[in-house]
């Protein structure tokens, strides 16, 4: 149960969001300009980004949807959803860039605490070819998933296994991106179980 | 020397949302709604929750900018904002404030940390679903603000004059109005 009374059936983020909607705003322009386009890195590299944090964090909720956007920027194979899950446990033994590597090592120090990102992390980053913008939005990234991680967990959000649900909200958010959407609207995934539990 | 090339002699947050102003922008706009918007918790309540996470997070430049706003809304009382930051258990705060702090350290340390006792110790003395909410959100916030503070290796100026002016002009003025105009100034 939340720790606060929150809207029944919204997963995750979604339930706090809709309890406050002045604070989801910002919250929302925040994680579309950070994961949305124009970028030189990609929407799914991004979204890596943001699920590699999530993980660390051991938020299910957070991992769970953007590592399914990631994976649906990518093409939404199997083999997509898998590399996703290798990242997650390993992103060193992935096929991903040297690149995304090492920008993947700082958001993982950004993860444990600003300081512990360190020039030589910066540097490693700036010799696969990193700009300042990507150094920097990368940390940002990792910084902000660090907030919603913790505001999703910290309040003891509702954040269901089931791997159809976060495959809707992949789907959607890779063709909506955060901005100007109804996210007080049921999930179909969530509604179909609801249904067959009722019959 | 920060990790990537900021415009100089601007300190904290300050160059990196004078380096990419899209991202400012919600980040101020987030600022201005958590710490100054319409709340049953004070400015002053709520910048010293904001201060106590960036002191647990270690951050040196938003643990002194805000602590500098809180005790310009107490009337400069600065004393009583560095007991916050060393033990707000034993400072002259309410019990409501005190729960609140300790649920805001819970989430420093992690969303997860925070339990069903913070949370009814809280209710107890009288804190509302909002203010917890708000509290949860205002220290997840920090632990985003420090770390991109921190994790650019920002400049941290020293200066205790120059964090008790820049309070005051936050408080005044706020997060975005103020925000702005500086960076327009710096872009010019």
């Amino acid at each position: 149960m939340a720790h606060i009374q929150l809207p029944a059936g919204l997963p995750g983020i979604r339930g706090p969001m809709v309890f406050s909607p002045e604070t989801t705003k910002p919250l929302c322009d925040l994680v579309q300009v950070l994961l949305t386009g124009p970028h030189t890195l990609t929407p799914a590299e991004r979204e890596m980004i943001a699920t590699y944090v999530s993980s660390q964090n051991d938020c299910v909720y957070c991992q769970s949807c953007h590592g399914s956007t990631a994976a649906q920027h990518l093409g939404g194979s199997d083999a997509d959803y898998a590399l996703i899950a290798q990242i997650k446990q390993n992103y060193q033994a992935t096929p991903i860039s040297a690149k995304m590597k090492a920008l993947l090592a700082i958001a993982g120090k950004v993860q444990q605490g600003g300081k512990y990102v360190t020039a030589k992390d910066v540097e490693q980053a700036r010799q696969q070819g990193a700009t300042d913008e990507e150094i920097h939005d990368t940390v940002l990234i990792a910084a902000a998933f660090c907030m919603f991680n913790r505001y999703v967990d910290g309040l003891a959000t509702w954040q269901p296994r089931d791997p159809e649900i976060y495959r809707e909200i992949g789907k959607q958010t890779s063709q909506l991106g955060y901005v100007g959407r109804d996210y007080k609207k049921p999930l179909q995934a969530i509604a179909a179980k609801q249904d067959r539990v009722e019959v | 020397m920060a990790h990537i090339r900021l415009p100089e002699g601007i300190p904290g947050i300050l160059g990196p949302m004078a380096f990419s102003p899209e991202t400012a922008k919600p980040l101020n706009a987030l600022a201005e709604v958590l710490l100054r918007g319409p709340n049953t918790l004070t400015p002053a309540d709520r910048e010293m929750i904001a201060t106590y996470v960036s002191s647990q997070n270690d951050c040196y430049f938003c643990q002194h900018a805000h602590g500098a706003v809180a005790a310009y809304r107490l009337g400069g009382n600065e004393k009583l904002v560095n007991e916050v930051k060393l033990n707000f258990e034993s400072a002259e705060i309410s019990d409501k404030l005190k729960a609140l702090l300790a649920i805001a350290g819970k989430v420093q340390k992690g969303g997860k940390q925070v339990t069903a006792e913070d949370v009814s110790r809280a209710r107890q003395h009288g804190a509302s679903d909002k203010e917890i909410h708000d509290t949860v959100l205002i220290a997840a916030a920090f632990c985003m603000y420090n770390r991109y503070v921190d994790g650019l290796s920002t400049w941290a100026p020293d200066d205790p004059g120059l964090y008790r002016e820049n309070g005051k002009r936050l408080a005044v003025e706020g997060y975005v109005h103020s925000t702005d105009r500086l960076l327009a100034n710096v872009q010019k």
